[in-house]
């Protein structure tokens, strides 16, 4: 088991390897469809970010809201195939180091993860309320009007992931499969 | 005749949408277990035992069991000699699931039209079916549906004379398909015969089936058997990393059809085999 602290460096980054177990702890951001395209939209028009992605992770989830006295609700990746059209860009004009999500990425998003040094790491779909307990402090930083969509700067503590696609491009998808494939 | 209000039907509607989202039933605690089992990756086991973990943290904390807490897709069985007063039925079901989400502090995530995208902000509507049936009560089953696992279904008009080796070919190719998608382990609902919408409909209704029970025809829980031990000879695993376990269960329904066509529909559903039902 891997303890690693966020922001993460491309040193940090280098060690990891597909298949690696990881826990985070620090600061993460959410983000979904709505949230990348605005801010993909606000970089192209030259704009100012909301927020500073540099050595960051982003965490593709949509969480439920949270019930009166708690921080979140559940809070389970999304498929992450849906952010492959902003995914590139993130990584490689807003220096984002790693994702967090399900589910296969494309082969542009394998391409920058490699080009740029990134990281993909996987959750386990499903488990909204387990990962939610490991999520400590929530706060809306940008586009508010979004709701569950908003990107929230999260503090998390041992929060559970696995890597799934390394910086040299190993994925875990491939390998795992075919060791266990029959026939 | 016997009188149902709908206010009741309100109320039970919106348990049945909170406890569907947050506790999952005897059968798949046992499945689950016997998924530990065989499962022979570590990291898959590891997987399984995290999603045991998360609905006993669920069930304890009424927290919603995953995030997407999905349409509310709400089957009726409506007795013939049911008469609902106080209001109309389905303005009492969607009642209910409006109070239900909100209540329950449950994600709503059903937008207004397919194309213009805008949050109803209370996840109605809710999808109905209504059967009516001879008696006289009213047997609610609410089902909520998660897009993960939805988004990776299909369905094809097949030729007769593909036959069952060809339902068995386009449920594998489905499921490899869905891969990591869905969340694995899924449960693999699948119809064949009637039409093009019944076939989709039966495989819906199969999801509601306990884990572990097979279909009372003995060439159908054969075939149940077959696809089971096939899609998990894939390799997928849980989370589709690689392992033993790619489905918890693989549900047939059938039904007569014409004598030119075949409709196979696959549907997918997630770990979280999730759905509650009462009767009034
Ligand atoms: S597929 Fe199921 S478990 Fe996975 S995110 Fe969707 S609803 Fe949750």
């Amino acid at each position: 088991m891997i303890k690693l602290t966020t922001p993460l460096d491309l040193d940090t980054v280098k060690k990891l390897k597909a298949g690696d177990q990881v826990r985070l702890n620090g600061v993460i951001y959410t983000g979904r469809d709505a949230a990348h395209k605005r801010l993909v939209e606000a970089y192209e028009a030259g704009e100012k970010l909301p927020v500073d992605l540099k050595d960051q992770v982003i965490y593709y989830v949509g969480p439920c809201p949270a019930k009166p006295g708690k921080v979140i609700g559940a809070a389970g990746p999304t498929t992450s195939g849906r952010m492959d059209r902003y995914a590139p860009l993130t990584i490689a004009k807003m220096g984002l180091r790693g994702m967090i999500g399900k589910g296969l990425r494309s082969q542009e998003v394998i391409e920058a993860i490699k080009q740029h040094g990134a990281v993909y790491f996987l959750a386990v779909g499903g488990a909204g309320a387990l990962l939610s307990q490991r999520i400590k402090k929530a706060e809306v930083v940008a586009y508010e009007d979004l709701g569950a969509e908003a990107i929230y700067r999260l503090e998390v503590e041992d929060f559970p992931v696995v890597v799934g696609i390394d910086c040299h491009g190993n994925d875990i998808y491939q390998e795992g499969i075919k060791k266990y494939k029959v026939g | 005749m016997k009188q149902i209000k709908a206010e009741d039907i309100v109320k039970t509607v919106s348990e049945l949408c909170i406890k569907s989202c947050t506790t999952l039933g005897d059968d798949w605690w046992q499945t689950l277990d016997e998924a530990i089992n065989k499962e022979e990756s570590p990291l898959g086991k590891d997987i399984l035992k995290q999603l045991q973990e998360n609905a006993k943290l669920a069930a304890a904390t009424k927290e919603a069991l995953c995030q997407d807490t999905g349409v509310a897709v709400v089957f009726l069985e409506l007795g013939q000699d049911v008469h609902i007063t106080g209001g109309n039925l389905y303005e009492a079901i969607n009642a209910g699931v409006r109070k239900g989400y909100t209540e329950g502090y449950l994600r709503k995530s059903v937008v207004n039209d397919p194309l213009i995208r805008k949050n109803t902000g209370d996840n109605t509507p809710a999808i109905i079916y209504t059967d009516i049936v001879p008696g006289d009560k009213l047997k609610i089953t609410v089902a909520p549906k998660g897009a993960g696992s939805e988004n990776m279904s299909a369905l094809k008009m097949l030729k007769p004379a593909d036959g069952r080796e060809g339902v068995v070919q386009f449920v594998l190719d489905v499921v490899k398909t869905a891969g990591p998608n869905p969340c694995p382990p899924i449960l693999v609902g699948v119809g064949i015969g009637g039409m093009f919408e019944k076939a989709a409909l039966l495989a819906k209704k199969s999801l509601l089936r306990p884990l572990g029970q097979r279909n009372e025809l003995p060439h159908i829980a054969e075939l149940e058997l077959e696809l089971l031990e096939k899609i998990n000879n894939s390799g997928i695993g849980p989370q589709g990393l690689g392992g033993r376990i790619t489905a918890l269960d693989v549900h047939v329904e059938s039904h007569p059809t014409h004598i030119a066509t075949l409709p196979v529909a696959v549907n997918i559903q997630c770990h979280a085999t999730r759905h509650a039902e009462a009767i009034l």
